[in-house]
């Protein structure tokens, strides 16, 4: 049972947002790069399929030099190997064109199982994993909530709207991980310690024969904040919260007219 | 290429509300300068397929068999890019639910483009869509497009656009020559017990967060959606304290919402719970804590118990 976890490099989910001098992304100045909290669900994934049934994990990112600490982070909880595409400036929300360089990298390493996340934060797209498993020519299922792996098929609860869809699967596939499906660990000083000798595969994305930015499927013209809120009206209700709940309501009526 | 091609999602053959508003889009688009054509795949659905007409479609490609009956992503994005070859689209659009946010990328890469997700607002140039999405749960938003590539590939948030009846009628046309081979397969849809309505598609959304307590609270959170016809959420700290499944989450590890309107029940306001209801239209606030963030965003705010405050609220509200 072998793994690939494809991870991205991305700003903490605390960070404040501001667009940097160009206008067309954001500033990075002091902003933490973290891995995307959803490919946390797929790395615990892989690491306790694994666990269970044997094989490797390895963690695969496309990004800049930073993304090797997202690699890091990902041998320090378990992950057997890495492998680091380097490049993807040029490429930031071109789901298309990321999915095509992960596609060159797996399409001649052997796998069961590709694990993804629903979405990198940031650039909250949605589409890599679907647009990969089109390329590798997987089986795929998107928004897994909960997963049991058998003998090269698999079975996955998918999130849909105030419903669960149950969809079974052959394997090798595809699946991308949403919040629910584990409980991701932390890495612990011994695995923290491990990972540092651990080796990182280098790719070059140029020997991929992938040229950054020459063909792109995806521009941003501009990246805006939104307009600040102007203060609101705010009800005292610590005394007499039944009035306040009736002067609420009242104005929600017939100021706000949004009941 | 021309015109607009509308992915139309049905459930038990009904359409829902959000592909209605895709179709109503293209056709306010003037179809990119073509016509609008719906597609539509299921089972037994021959009758819905006529009544696209009066929300915009001139031309309805109906992929009917029972190997449709329920999504399935391979056999769904095998209709919709064999509906865009014979289309020939400059833009395909989706609505941006769970089936459409799966399918769009799929589509895309078949037919060897890239796409846009979660639109919401387009302005055409030329043929070109110009297409506003909020990046970084909507701390900011980025104008882009698809770089001079067609078709367009654009899923549109559900919520953002009005759905328009336009009056007109639809040639419903039977797409041929499906394989259909379909290895990832819905085996079963399996519905929560009363909670149809999801935060992501809501109106109105009631939230609890750490302020209530515990599980049991949801309760009084549940009423006060109910009181309101509204869905209801959660902040992640509840979600995280295992009171309420995660796909009630609100934020930007969970939803990303635009309801028209928002209620906060003792939620203090973490950043990713701001940014995930930043673009709702009106934001309510029922703290404890003056200085809580989220008054910060609320339109309206009351300091108070929300234990204390709800329950009159609730009456108010039925006694309208």
């Amino acid at each position: 049972m072998n793994c690939i976890v494809c991870v991205a490099s991305v700003p903490d989910t605390a960070s404040v947002i501001k667009v940097g001098g160009d206008g067309k992304s954001i500033d990075e100045a002091g902003i933490k790069w973290i891995v995307s909290p959803y490919d946390e669900y797929a790395l615990e994934e892989a690491l306790q399929l694994t666990e269970a049934k044997g094989g490797e994990v390895t963690v695969m990112t496309y990004g800049p030099a930073r993304a090797e600490a997202a690699l890091r982070d990902c041998l320090a909880r378990g992950a057997h190997q890495a492998v680091h595409v380097v490049g993807g400036e040029a490429t930031l929300g071109d789901s298309i064109t990321i999915a095509k360089v992960l596609a060159a990298v797996l399409k001649d390493r052997e796998y069961d199982l590709v694990l993804c996340g629903i979405q990198g934060v940031g650039t909250d797209s949605s589409q890599v994993g679907q647009m990969l498993a089109v390329l590798l020519d997987l089986p795929s299922v998107a928004i897994v909530t909960k997963l049991e792996v058998g003998d090269g098929s698999l079975t996955a609860e998918r999130e849909v709207e105030g419903a669960k869809e149950i969809v079974e699967s052959p394997m090798p596939a595809l699946i991308t991980c949403q919040k629910g499906l584990n409980e991701p660990r932390y890495a612990a000083l011994k695995g923290i310690m491990a990972a540092k000798k651990k080796p990182v595969e280098k790719i070059d994305v140029a020997s991929l024969g992938i040229e950054e930015g020459a063909d792109p499927f995806y521009r941003v013209e501009s990246l805006t904040l939104p307009p600040e809120k102007a203060a609101g009206t705010i009800i005292q209700g610590e005394d007499d919260p039944s009035a306040a709940a009736a002067e609420l309501v009242k104005l929600l009526r017939e100021e706000a007219k949004a009941i | 290429m021309a015109g607009i091609l509308v992915f139309v999602e049905q459930r038990d053959g009904e359409v829902r509300k959000a592909s209605l508003q895709a179709l109503s889009e293209a056709k306010r688009q003037g179809g990119a300068g073509g016509a609008v054509t719906a597609v539509l795949p299921g089972s037994g659905i021959g009758d819905v397929a006529g009544g696209l007409g009066t929300w915009g479609a001139e031309k309805v490609l109906v992929a009917d068999d029972p190997n449709l009956v329920r999504y399935s992503a391979e056999g769904y994005a095998e209709v919709v890019a064999k509906a865009a070859e014979i289309a020939q689209p400059s833009a395909i659009f989706f609505a941006g639910t769970a089936m459409g946010r799966d399918l769009a990328p799929r589509v895309a890469a078949s037919l060897g483009v890239g796409a846009i997700p979660d639109a919401v607002a387009l302005t055409l140039n030329g043929e070109s869509f110009s297409v506003r999405r909020p990046v970084y749960s909507s701390k900011a938003f980025a104008e882009a497009n698809a770089a001079g590539k067609t078709p367009q590939v654009i899923s549109l948030r559900p919520n953002v656009f009005a759905a328009e009846e336009s009056g007109g009628s639809a040639e419903v046309v039977a797409i041929d020559g499906l394989s259909l081979s379909i290895r990832a397969l819905v085996k079963a849809l399996v519905v929560e017990a009363g909670e149809e309505l999801d935060v992501a598609e809501a109106d109105i959304i009631v939230s609890g967060g750490r302020g209530i307590k515990g599980p049991e609270n949801f309760a009084l959170i549940r009423e006060l959606a109910d009181a309101l016809d509204g869905a209801v959420g959660a902040s992640r700290a509840a979600v995280d304290a295992g009171w309420i499944d995660h796909s009630h989450q609100v934020g930007q590890t969970g939803k990303v919402v635009s309801p028209s309107l928002y209620v906060a029940c003792g939620i203090s306001g973490a950043i990713q719970h701001l940014a995930g209801i930043s673009s709702s239209k009106v934001i309510v606030a029922i703290n404890k804590d003056p200085d809580a963030p989220i008054f910060k965003i609320a339109d309206y705010g009351v300091v108070g118990d929300l234990f204390d405050v709800v329950p009159p609220m609730v009456e108010a509200i039925k006694a309208l």
